[in-house]
């Protein structure tokens, strides 16, 4: 190879080549996606043309202010290498079968969001749709002794305990409102006279996960009956 | 093979050569043991947060109670260690070794270079220090935080700018396959890394378009960096200690060119399945099974350079390493083509097989081949001899038992996850807990790696400290004993 002209449009080339095919087509497909009604309606000037429903809410929803700041929680303490948040479709893997989300996850579901935590390992569950499942108080509960040590709630887990997250101190008078209440006998409860409450990182981060659901339908992705 | 071969670094055919290789290996000395002396240091750090990370991820309470250390953040800091501490730096070290003596250009203003290199690492210290004090960005092989990677960015630009250089001043009409590889490698990577880094990071593109850049990113630091490199060093390394020219040239442009054409489309291959339009994974899948060709070729070229030299291979601690690095590059690519099928990946993604598949790639693939390149190319700048011939043992059979029973562990382990994780009648927890054996399994192949890298950060460190009183051996350092008939570096 002595021709370097070549050889260097070559190298150029091959890169360039998958730059535009891959990321800056994609950019051109995706990039001006937005938020749309669940269902579309023929439009008034061509009913050849669907449009969104005027009136009917928009989805993807924005995230709300403590699941934003729980969501740099869960970035900040890597949770994305142990949990996927992407549901497949129903007859590629068990996702759906498995009760991890309703319907399978597309490109306008993560439109809102400034950092997409796809995530390519399932270490542990898939958390599209972690809120779904665990819903209300009971929900935040069950979330924050399984944060604070996951062997309390699901016993031979592998996931790593972030007691970290939460402050142990001295029941000042009256148990607080915010305790950690540990099943009886539970062996991680904490010491007689003392009580578990989330710090305000922990409250962020259950806020988060419980804001993590797929419950709504998009007119290419529709949630079966 | 006759006496003549003798590749010893006081003796070539031609005195001029000597004297001109001589000069080129003294003008980047410094540098590259100071690449070479980075790259071991992370290499150590990195094995550490690898033990911290397997042994968490069978025993979650290990060193639960330290934020720093908890298992998102020590893979991250292991993984950033590894890539752009050792793997990079070692590059850095072989890669513009290979390029300053195949050009025959002496690296000029060699002062840039060196503190190109200790800002390399500055920046890389504050940004695996980010990863574990919280401010990691998590997106897959960008974890750094963004107040580091401007200065990696720029320390990397004034790192490869020398061998672009070195290009520009070569002497002679030839152009040899690995300078072909090297030059294209050190082009490619700043503008993957710029690309991520903005559409990513700084910028970020809507939705899943961050993803499909992620990952077109993220492989082709494996396909575009990491490879080339260590396809370079291999090409340079065969036919240098066996004293015969490379199989086919045609072979090798072949196999250069559709590397070039399709690794850069394969990274999609991690989105199967995923929320992005099918027709993205489709093109991921060809190129991925494209691969096949390149992958071929290379393994035939290789394979028929050493055909009928095995015992030559056998004794050179270069060429053990290097030829375990290139059976293993042809292994791990069709296991990476097969990957890709729909059917196949159905099974395999999200579970420790292609944990395991990294790192036969990244490890049994391109670090040994560098370690190979280490052990071939410290003689010649230090003008001694490696002190150990044991130690070198050591680390070759530490390194060659320990990743294979990761990368079986994890295969064989993340198959049946897979296998499972597909059947929705077995309970998510049971299939958790169905990984342990093999996940205790890696914790002790990670026990092998240690001791292999203990041996050869010994060997190495012993070398450099004592470089005046061990020029004075005979030969060079071989695996049989010393008054067989040839000597091969």
């Amino acid at each position: 190879m002595k021709n370097l002209p070549l050889l260097f449009c070559g190298i150029f080339f091959a890169l360039a080549f998958s730059f535009v095919g891959l990321v800056l087509t994609s950019h051109i497909q995706l990039g001006s996606l937005t938020r749309t009604t669940e269902t579309l309606v023929p439009s008034d000037d061509d009913p050849s043309i669907m449009v969104v429903s005027e009136g009917d809410p928009l989805y993807p929803p924005k995230s709300v202010g403590l699941a934003q700041q729980g969501k740099q929680e869960y970035i900040s303490l890597g949770c994305m290498y142990c949990h996927s948040q992407q549901i497949r479709r129903a007859d590629f893997g068990a996702d759906i079968d498995r009760g991890w989300g309703p319907r399978q996850t597309v490109a306008r579901d993560y439109i809102m969001q400034d950092r997409v935590l796809l995530g390519t390992m399932r270490t542990g569950p898939d958390l599209a749709h972690l809120g779904g499942r665990y819903a209300g108080d009971a929900g935040r509960d069950w979330n924050h002794l399984h944060l604070y040590n996951p062997q309390i709630v699901s016993k031979g887990s592998t996931m790593p305990p972030f007691a970290f997250l939460y402050e142990t101190r001295k029941i000042d008078r009256e148990v607080s409102t915010d305790a950690l209440v540990f099943p009886p006998e539970s062996r991680y409860g904490p010491e007689e006279g003392y009580e578990i409450i989330p710090t305000r990182r922990a409250v962020a981060l259950v806020e988060y996960l419980l804001s993590l659901k797929i419950n709504y339908s998009l007119p290419e992705a529709i949630i079966p009956e | 093979m006759p006496n003549s071969y003798n590749s010893s670094p006081y003796s070539s055919r031609s005195e001029s050569v000597r004297a001109e290789l001589s000069e080129i290996d003294t003008s980047i000395r410094s540098a590259a043991i100071f690449f070479v002396i980075s790259a071991i240091g992370w290499l150590m750090l990195g094995t550490v947060f690898a033990l911290l990370a397997a042994v968490k991820s069978h025993s979650p309470d290990f060193a639960g109670a330290f934020e720093f250390l908890t298992f998102g953040r020590v893979r991250s800091a292991h993984l950033n260690a590894m890539a752009l501490g050792w793997a990079s730096n070692i590059i850095f070290a072989v890669g513009l070794w290979i390029m300053a003596r195949l050009c025959r250009a002496p690296i000029q203003h060699k002062g840039i270079l060196l503190i190109a290199g200790i800002f390399w690492n500055i920046g890389l210290t504050i940004g695996v220090f980010g990863i574990l004090s919280g401010d990691m960005t998590s997106v897959e092989w960008l974890e750094i935080p963004r107040y580091a990677t401007p200065l990696l960015a720029f320390s990397y630009a004034l790192i490869g700018v020398w061998g672009v250089i070195a290009f520009r001043f070569r002497k002679g009409d030839h152009v040899y396959v690995s300078q072909w590889y090297i030059l294209a490698a050190l082009f490619w990577f700043p503008w993957l890394y710029v690309v991520a880094q903005v559409m990513i990071i700084w910028f970020p593109a809507r939705g899943v378009v961050q993803s499909v850049t992620n990952w077109w990113f993220a492989h082709n630091v494996l396909g575009l960096w990491f490879t080339p490199m260590a396809l370079a060093t291999a090409y340079y390394l065969i036919p240098k200690v066996l004293g015969r020219p490379i199989y086919s040239y045609y072979l090798s442009v072949l196999g250069f060119w559709s590397l070039a054409i399709f690794y850069n489309w394969a990274g999609i291959h991690h989105l199967i399945g995923g929320p992005i339009p099918v027709w993205l994974i489709s093109a991921g899948i060809v190129a991925s099974v494209m691969m096949v060709i390149p992958v071929i070729v290379v393994g035939i070229n290789h394979h028929m350079s050493i055909v009928g030299m095995h015992k030559q291979v056998w004794r050179s601690p270069t060429l053990r390493f290097v030829v375990f690095g290139a059976i293993s590059y042809t292994l791990v690519s069709i296991i990476g083509s097969s990957m890709a099928l729909r059917t196949v990946n159905e099974i395999t993604h999200f579970t420790h097989f292609t944990v395991g598949h990294a790192h036969h790639g990244v490890y049994a693939f391109f670090t040994m081949i560098m370690f190979g390149g280490v052990y071939y190319m410290m003689p010649r700048l230090l003008k001694c001899e490696w002190p150990s011939a044991g130690l070198i043992k050591v680390h070759f059979w530490g390194c060659a038992i320990g990743i294979t029973i990761m990368v079986v562990a994890l295969q064989v382990g993340g198959w049946i996850q897979g296998m499972e994780m597909k059947n929705a009648e077995i309970p998510f927890l049971q299939v958790v807990q169905n990984t342990i054996p093999w996940l205790k399994a890696r914790s002790v192949s990670g026990l092998f790696l240690t001791v292999g890298h203990c041996a050869f950060a010994l060997n190495f460190f012993w070398m450099l400290l004592a470089a005046g009183t061990l020029r004075a051996k005979e030969g060079p350092t071989l695996f049989a004993n010393k008054s067989k008939e040839i000597s091969v570096g």
